[in-house]
């Protein structure tokens, strides 16, 4: 031991015991699943923490913004870049219409289904990303059970699925993104009807995609093919017929028979501001709810 | 007076966590973000010695485990930044002199602290991702801490020495 403490014996019992410690609260929720003796703390520790967080995304978001002015003229001539190449894609899109009025007419079905089974929205807007040195990708919106959020509900944006709430405060809700590694959506393809499961990555950066385990091994998707929610029963945790993204590659092994396709999701994970969450009509809370009838 | 410094300390560790997730994630590189809560504990080691960082880094680890929106088993983080405050400790005598010795001890910190992290990931199988995958994070999240010691340390190690119990000094 060196000298420089004098009279002061070295720290082992200590680090004994917070390693036990560690262990222990490692082993209580480890096993615990969702009954984890954890589970109260962690609601406690987010009342508290999850208003901070709110209050401190809320200041920062005008810094945000100009920080986006400094950084926008690269950023804007990349966007005129992809903005042509998408033109002339679309260009040649408009003489396969015919084709696409088909597939039109039965993504608009699957998506008229959600308004039918009578859901609104909860406006919610992120306040907080895990880091990615967590490895997982869960991220916390400013509502919760206050504004009649409830773990197990259907996260969106204006792009598609986002995800569902993991679990609520009073003023906050943690939301699993589809992107994390344990996320499993089920999944149907736009042009066929066939369903399949969507597995996150769980990968960092621009990469984010998701993989679809197809249930029917004789179908092949095709590029660009759409893929939206197929629903659970009762709408938890996924309510049908949300577009999630679209087919960007396909691949198979011969050891397995089924086809697996890449798909690249609508929404963008990096860049998450507004969302609503899905909630059963007549949802009573502090915000408004925004219905699909606009009433 | 000890209730003051206790709340004091923790105040510092709760601003580090927030900061980490609701602030820094416009910054971040790949979704990768310093990692402050991990500063705070080596500043700990340095200034106040092994026992005292190793209690922080119990504190703050657990805050990283149970704020929102952290999803995964509860522990992990705890279970890494003792170990870092502790090891911290353990060389701070050589840290505290010298501005290389302190970025050396950072970036060792970091990398043991992400690793520990992701060993556990990998033993209980919560969010485990490919090796190739972890190794990038952790060498992005230890550049990310290296980079930002020299913005963060100094003041943090003023803060924690103002935050020492009298009776201590020496």
């Amino acid at each position: 031991m060196p000298s420089h403490d004098p009279g002061k014996q070295p720290s082992k019992p200590v680090l004994v015991l917070l390693l036990l410690a560690c262990l222990t609260v490692l082993t209580l929720d480890a096993r615990g699943g969702t009954h984890s003796p954890m589970e109260p703390l962690r609601t406690a520790v987010g009342d508290v923490v999850g208003p901070v967080e709110t209050g401190t995304a809320v200041a920062v978001r005008p810094f945000r913004k100009v920080a986006g002015y400094l950084g926008s003229n690269d950023r804007l001539r990349k966007q005129v870049a992809i903005l042509s190449a998408e033109n002339s894609r679309l260009r040649s899109r408009v003489e396969a219409q015919p084709l696409d009025r088909n597939r039109l007419a039965e993504l608009d079905g699957l998506t008229r289904t959600a308004q039918r089974t009578g859901y609104s929205l909860v406006a919610a807007r992120v306040v907080a990303m895990g880091p990615s040195q967590s490895f997982s990708r869960t991220v916390t919106i400013d509502a919760g059970s206050s504004s009649g959020v409830r773990p197990n509900e259907t996260v969106v944006n204006n792009d598609g699925l986002v995800g569902r709430v993991l679990r609520v405060t009073r003023t906050t809700a943690t939301v699993l993104l589809v992107v994390d590694k344990d996320s499993v959506v089920g999944g149907r393809l736009g042009s066929n009807l066939e369903l399949g499961f969507l597995h996150g990555r769980g990968t960092t950066g621009n990469d984010d995609q998701l993989d679809l385990d197809l249930m029917d091994s004789s179908v092949s998707p095709a590029r660009g093919d759409v893929v939206v929610t197929w629903g659970s029963q009762g709408g938890a945790p996924y309510v049908a017929g949300i577009p999630v993204g679209k087919v960007v590659s396909v691949w198979s092994t011969p050891r397995q028979m089924a086809k697996h396709a890449v798909i690249q999701p609508f929404v963008d994970f990096t860049a998450l501001d507004v969302v609503g969450v899905v909630v059963p009509r007549g949802t009573q809370g502090d915000r408004k709810l925004i219905t699909a009838g606009g009433e | 007076m000890a209730l003051v410094r206790g709340l004091g300390v923790l105040c510092i560790l709760l601003v580090a966590v927030v900061l980490q997730v609701a602030v820094f994630g416009y910054l971040s590189v790949d979704g990768v973000v310093p990692d402050l809560a991990l500063l705070v504990v080596v500043a700990a080691a340095l200034s106040r010695g092994p026992e005292f960082a190793a209690v922080l880094g119990f504190a703050g680890g657990l805050l990283l485990d149970l704020a929102p929106p952290a999803d995964h088993v509860a522990g992990r983080w705890a279970l890494a930044l003792v170990v870092v405050g502790y090891l911290a400790g353990r060389v701070r005598q050589d840290a505290r002199d010298s501005t290389l010795a302190a970025l050396v001890t950072v970036g060792a910190c970091s990398f043991v602290g992400t690793s520990i992290y992701a060993l556990t990931g990998l033993v209980l199988g919560d969010g485990a991702l490919p090796a190739s995958e972890m190794l990038r994070v952790i060498g992005i999240s230890l550049l990310w801490d290296v980079l930002i010691t020299p913005l963060v340390l100094p003041g943090l190690l003023i803060a924690l020495r103002r935050l020492r119990p009298p009776q201590l000094v020496y």
